[in-house]
């Protein structure tokens, strides 16, 4: 099949940016859709062109390297589906593709489709763990986890963290992401001691990067493993009892 | 000939006994050492989170943008433990006797032993870390049998197991990068080891956004890099693994062992076309239910399902009807290839075996079926275009994991004293084949469990000296000699792509470096590889400029390591005349075409010294003595 | 070995707390959580005030006999006269600072959070139509009260001569094409408000339970229309004649 690329283009953070059009041809339809981009790479470099920078690892759905905006849509049209994870198939010959980064000041571009989404870090950083040193654990089955618990502990825990959902919401908002991680924390036995500082400081440092939550639900569209927004209810009323609690015991 | 300084006494007591043994740093001296960390997968980031909790200040690097990402997010099916909460008769001795086993009688036993043996407190550590394994619904952690082993030792995370334990460990780091114990650099990829007077003082960087090369010493370096699957170009690891900072540690002196032990998967999905850019794995677990098998006539035409049983050959089952379709992976993948090689693959380029379901969603019912693999048929699924609802899969093997890697005494430490090696990146444990759910664990229990003890016998003695200062000359000229490489790629200007090479060297290898080794095709490759390497050197193209992100420079760099890894893969297979687990030399089989070993003349791991470019490595022995496991020939019948 | 996450600023000022609320409000979570329970205010207003003008149908002497009562009635003589009245007139008006300003520092806030936009058309998969432009919305509805106010609480610029009836004045207004036409795109726009607000003040309070949870939408959109279907009704049955 053949297609033609419409491509963000900016040589650095501060460069200016723009779209430049290519053309690839003769792509198999069971090539994936990172496969494709090499190959309009490989034309690029032979013809003495830079190629494109795109972000991309493991190429199986679950690093959360992967991701730019494909016709307007964070990780392309398929849904439950990381860009790398794309195929070919999914496309019709003679489509056009517009391909642009994550746009959000939490996310400042780095180079083409590549983004800077440390403010994840941060964000986990402030409070997503468990605080316990190594080796100071008791026997693993001495806390037993009801298996619903333990199934949307992981049903939250499965986020890649690949900004999806931040680069869809409308409002540049980062719940989702910091949200399945406290409900991951949020709900199992082990996560109940710092339940709520770590709600507080979450929410905090997640403020700081990203907008606020207008319950959308773009960003449960465009998460590559369907996380819910159920999880955004769960962090809100975690952090109204958080601020309350952490008032008292301060 | 190696000493690997294995503690003396019974092996059930060796680990804790040394463990008193060893020399202490006093919790009030440890903030006085420095330690880098380079890595932030499962062993290197549970290595630098748990030696900031324990006071040491660290310093962790990572080429990827986010310590959540490294390669080792992408395991799916489990991790081993010697809990025996089943009460089905595992224990640790049996535990560290099936890993010497499925090692094929290539490892060291007293690391294998100390490894069964600390296994259970990983899954302690992970579940108070908030991992979310698998529940029963009494609320207790639930099991698989995974990979070949005759009990239920495996614990998992749905289809998720690298990503939950990688999250819990990036967890327990950015606890500790909050509690400023640890410096994280991300998006810096360690280009060289600096060694001063023998002993490892530092690395050299670079930035991989801005291209900024930066020097960083410590009183001890710690590298839990990852594998180097990645030299045969189609892999099942992430895109951007590599082995460039174990090769540049070996150049410096570091001893590579092993490196012709690879592991070739049975279960990837077989590749659609020539530009295909990695293969993706299907969990070993789907082996537990699903059937493998080809049609008995290579001319078969109908669709799979039409196939009447009797024109099916399951021949897993029907060569070892013990172990069956869980036969450990080397047996798997060899056996589908002599299939596919006998003209029996299925799939549009008879490619591959079918992996059927129809049985166990008969048996089991289809709820039930996608509870257990649910993501993984939905990954296939996305992948093909293929219900495997509907149709049988088709696998076929895939390289995966390398067993080989720098090696280790029982500290851990390589051959360049202060220069530490964790996690897939060093060659213990595993021997000649890597059992299924063992990579991890060893990830976990080199970084929690093994390096933050041992490495404090290291230090304790250097109390009150200062890392060296990066000014030193020997820092000027490892930083010049990244900085010429640099720009050497970039003024080549020939006419091929990286990833042009790249597919090249890996067709090479995977040809006769692959799942079988012939003298004849070893000494081919041999020829071939240094003569693809010069062109690389004179023809190579890299764009654009060294001071932005520029993913070929970066490839360029890795591409060029993996020549001179790939010539010593090769060599090492031609010099080990035996076969053993994951290396098969076809002049070493028994009559039934299994892989014969060699105990009287190979019952030693292989180390190699590098002596320059272009001139022949020196190989140093270990011998292996095996106390307390029997040497037998495997069989799986 | 929990690290605790340092309260610096309390801990300094010791016993001279902000109040809960207001510390609450200085984050986007609770400015959302305030906006959701101004929100609800606002709610049980515009419905009441709907049903309440049902009376319309009624007859001037009952709809005015219900004005009066508003004024006078409320839950006298326990409070003064209008006391009731004036006291929920106080409530609103707090809802709607909150209400308003919460929402401008939003926007701001989500502007900010991207402040170079998509180039390539975007193409939404859940964001839909209300969801997008509750600003929008939100302000042709607060023009809209003003003008109301304006027209029948304080009469400035109701068409209807000095001293006429409250069932007069909403007469009078009514029968001018263009008030009408205003009065039905307002509602329109407080029903695409109430669709997505409804909806989303469960989210934003956290009330969510897997079991409930698909009730959340049926009781935005029955509400939407209830209120709103009652509230076009009034100025068609004027142009049509129905009430005069
Ligand atoms: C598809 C797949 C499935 C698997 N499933 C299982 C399983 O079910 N069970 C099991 O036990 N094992 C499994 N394995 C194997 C296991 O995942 C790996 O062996 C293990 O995770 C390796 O961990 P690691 O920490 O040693 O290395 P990695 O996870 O590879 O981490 C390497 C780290 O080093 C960094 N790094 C490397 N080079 C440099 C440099 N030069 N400069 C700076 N940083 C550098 C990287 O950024 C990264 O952070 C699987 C492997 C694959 C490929
Ligand atoms: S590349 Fe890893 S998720 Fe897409």
């Amino acid at each position: 099949m053949n297609l033609t690329l419409r491509v963000w283009r900016q040589a650095g953070p501060d460069a200016p940016g723009r779209f430049e059009t290519y053309e690839a041809t003769d792509i198999s339809p069971d090539s994936s859709f990172l496969e494709m981009l090499d190959l309009v790479n490989e034309d690029l470099i032979g013809q003495g062109e830079e190629p494109i920078e795109f972000m991309h690892d493991c190429r199986e759905g679950i690093c959360g390297t992967c991701g730019m905006m494909i016709n307007g849509r964070a990780h392309g049209p398929q849904s439950m589906t990381a860009t790398c994870q794309l195929h070919m198939r999914t496309f019709q010959d003679g489509d056009e593709l517009v391909l642009e980064p994550w746009r959000a000041s939490g996310f400042p571009i780095v180079k083409d489709l590549v983004v800077d989404r440390s403010a994840f870090d941060r964000i986990i950083e402030a409070g997503g763990y468990i605080s316990i040193d190594t080796g100071s654990a008791p026997d693993a089955n001495l806390i037993p986890v009801a298996k619903q618990d333990a199934d949307l502990a992981m049903d939250a825990a499965a986020c890649i963290g690949c900004g999806a959902c931040v680069a869809a919401c409308p409002n540049g908002a980062g719940q989702l992401f910091t949200s399945a991680k406290l409900a991951q924390l949020n709900t199992l036995p082990q996560g109940q001691p710092e339940r709520y500082e770590r709600t507080e400081a979450m929410v905090e440092v997640m403020e700081e990067h990203f907008g606020s939550c207008t319950n959308m639900g773009e960003c449960e569209a465009a998460c590559p493993k369907g996380i819910s927004i159920d999880f955004i209810a769960m962090m809100n009323r975690d952090y109204r009892k958080a601020k309350f609690r952490n008032r008292r015991s301060a | 000939m190696l000493d690997a300084k294995t503690p003396e006494g019974p092996i059930e007591t060796k680990w804790e006994n040394h463990k008193f043994d060893m020399k202490l740093v006093n919790p009030a001296n440890k903030r006085k050492f420095e330690i880098i960390v380079v890595g932030t997968g499962l062993a290197g980031a549970s290595a630098a989170a748990t030696l900031g909790e324990l006071g040491y200040r660290v310093k962790a690097f990572t080429y990827h943008d986010s310590a959540r990402r490294a390669h080792s997010i992408a395991a799916q099916g489990g991790i081993n433990a010697a809990k025996n909460y089943h009460s089905d008769g595992d224990s640790i001795f049996r535990l560290f006797y099936d890993t010497v086993k499925g090692g094929d009688y290539r490892s060291r036993e007293a690391n294998v032993y100390r490894l069964a043996e600390v296994s259970n407190n990983i899954i302690d550590q992970c579940v108070a870390q908030g991992v979310p394994f698998a529940r029963e619904y009494g609320g207790l952690l639930d099991n698989r049998s995974f990979g070949g082993a005759q009990v239920s030792r495996t614990f998992y995370a749905r289809g998720q197991t690298g990503q939950q334990l990688l999250l819990g460990a990036y967890q327990a780091l950015s606890r500790q990068v909050k509690a400023g114990t640890v410096e994280l650099h991300t998006g810096l990829e360690m280009l060289d080891v600096v060694v001063v007077d023998g002993k490892a003082a530092g690395i050299i960087v670079r930035d991989l956004n801005t291209g900024e090369i930066s020097r960083h010493s410590a009183h001890a370096v710690v590298l839990g890099t990852g594998g180097y699957s990645n030299a045969f170009y189609l892999s099942t690891m992430a895109m951007s693994s590599n082995v460039t900072a174990a090769w540049r540690a070996h150049r410096k002196g570091a001893f590579f062992a092993n490196p012709c032990f690879t592991q070739i998967h049975p279960t990837a999905i077989p590749s659609s076309d020539e530009f295909q850019s990695k293969l993706t794995l299907m969990s070993e677990s789907l082996r537990n239910d699903g059937r493998i098998w080809v049609p008995k006539d290579p001319d078969e035409t109908r669709a799979p399902g039409d196939i009447p049983e009797e024109d099916r050959d399951y021949y897993l089952e029907v060569k070892y009807p013990a172990f069956g379709n869980l036969v450990p992976r080397d047996v798997a993948s060899r056996n589908a290839k002599t299939q596919v090689d006998a003209g029996k693959g299925v799939g549009p380029l008879k490619n591959g075996v079918f992996l059927d379901f129809a049985d166990a969603i008969g048996r089991l019912g289809r709820d039930a079926v996608a509870d257990k693999y649910g993501n993984l048929f939905e990954m296939y699924e996305r992948i093909t275009g293929e219900d495997p609802y509907q149709v049988p899969m088709r696998i076929y093997p895939a390289p995966h994991y390398t067993m080989g890697g720098l090696w280790v005494d029982y500290h851990l430490q390589t051959t360049i004293p202060g220069l530490f090696a964790i996690g897939e990146a060093n060659f213990s444990d595993h021997g000649a084949n890597r059992l299924g759910a063992s990579a991890l664990m060893q990830g976990l229990a080199d970084g929690y469990f093994v390096l933050p003890y041992t490495i404090g016998d290291y230090l304790a003695p250097q109390l009150g000296s200062t890392p060296v200062d990066t000014s030193a000359s020997e820092f000027d000229q490892a930083e010049a000699d990244v900085k010429a490489q640099v720009d050497r790629f970039l003024a080549t200007n020939g006419t091929r792509s990286v990833d042009w090479f790249h597919r090249e060297l890996g067709k090479i290898l995977w040809d006769h470096c692959g799942m079988e080794r012939s003298e004849a095709g070893l000494e081919k490759a041999l020829s071939e590889i240094p003569a693809l390497r010069e062109e690389f050197e004179q023809d190579v193209r890299v764009l654009g400029s060294a001071e932005t992100l520029n993913s070929s420079l970066e490839k360029a760099g890795r591409v060029a390591d993996f020549f001179e890894l790939a010539e010593l893969m090769c060599r090492d297979a031609l010099t080990r005349r035996e076969s053993c687990g994951g290396h098969f030399r076809v002049e070493s089989q028994t009559e039934e075409g299994e892989a014969l070993r060699d105990d009287d003349d190979f019952a030693h791991v292989s180390a190699w010294e590098w002596t320059g470019q272009g001139s022949e490595p020196v190989e140093h022995r270990e011998p292996l003595e095996f106390e307390y496991v029997k040497l037998t020939q495997r069989s799986y019948k | 070995m929990a690290t605790k996450v340092s309260h610096g600023d309390d801990a300094a000022t010791g016993s001279r707390r902000t109040p809960f609320l207001v510390e609450l409000y200085r984050s986007a979570l609770g400015k959302k959580y305030l906006m959701a329970i101004s929100g609800i205010v606002f709610m049980g207003y515009v419905l009441a005030h709907m049903l309440g003008n049902l009376k319309l149908y009624q007859g001037p002497e009952e709809f005015n006999k219900y004005a009066e009562f508003l004024r006078e009635g409320l839950l006298t003589p326990i409070l003064p006269e209008s006391g009731m009245l004036n006291l929920l007139r106080l409530v609103l008006l707090v809802s709607l600072v909150v209400h308003v300003v919460a929402a401008v520092q939003l926007t701001r806030m989500n502007k900010q959070a991207r402040p170079e936009s998509y180039r390539s058309k975007r193409d939404y998969v859940a964001a839909d139509f209300a969801s997008r432009t509750m600003i929008w919305t939100g302000t042709i509805v607060l023009l809209f009260v003003a003008y109301h106010l304006a027209d029948l609480t304080w009469g400035w610029v109701n068409p209807a001569e000095a001293g006429a009836t409250v069932y007069d004045k909403v007469v009078a207004s009514f029968s001018v094409p263009a008030v009408a036409a205003f009065y039905l795109v307002a509602n329109l726009a407080l029903g695409v408000h109430l669709y997505h607000g409804v909806w989303s003040l469960f989210q934003s309070l956290g009330i969510n339970n897997r079991r409930f949870n698909h009730w959340r939408r049926a009781l935005a959109v029955g509400f939407t229309v209830v209120v709103v279907g009652g509230n076009l009704s009034f100025p068609i049955a004027v142009q049509v004649g129905l009430i005069s």
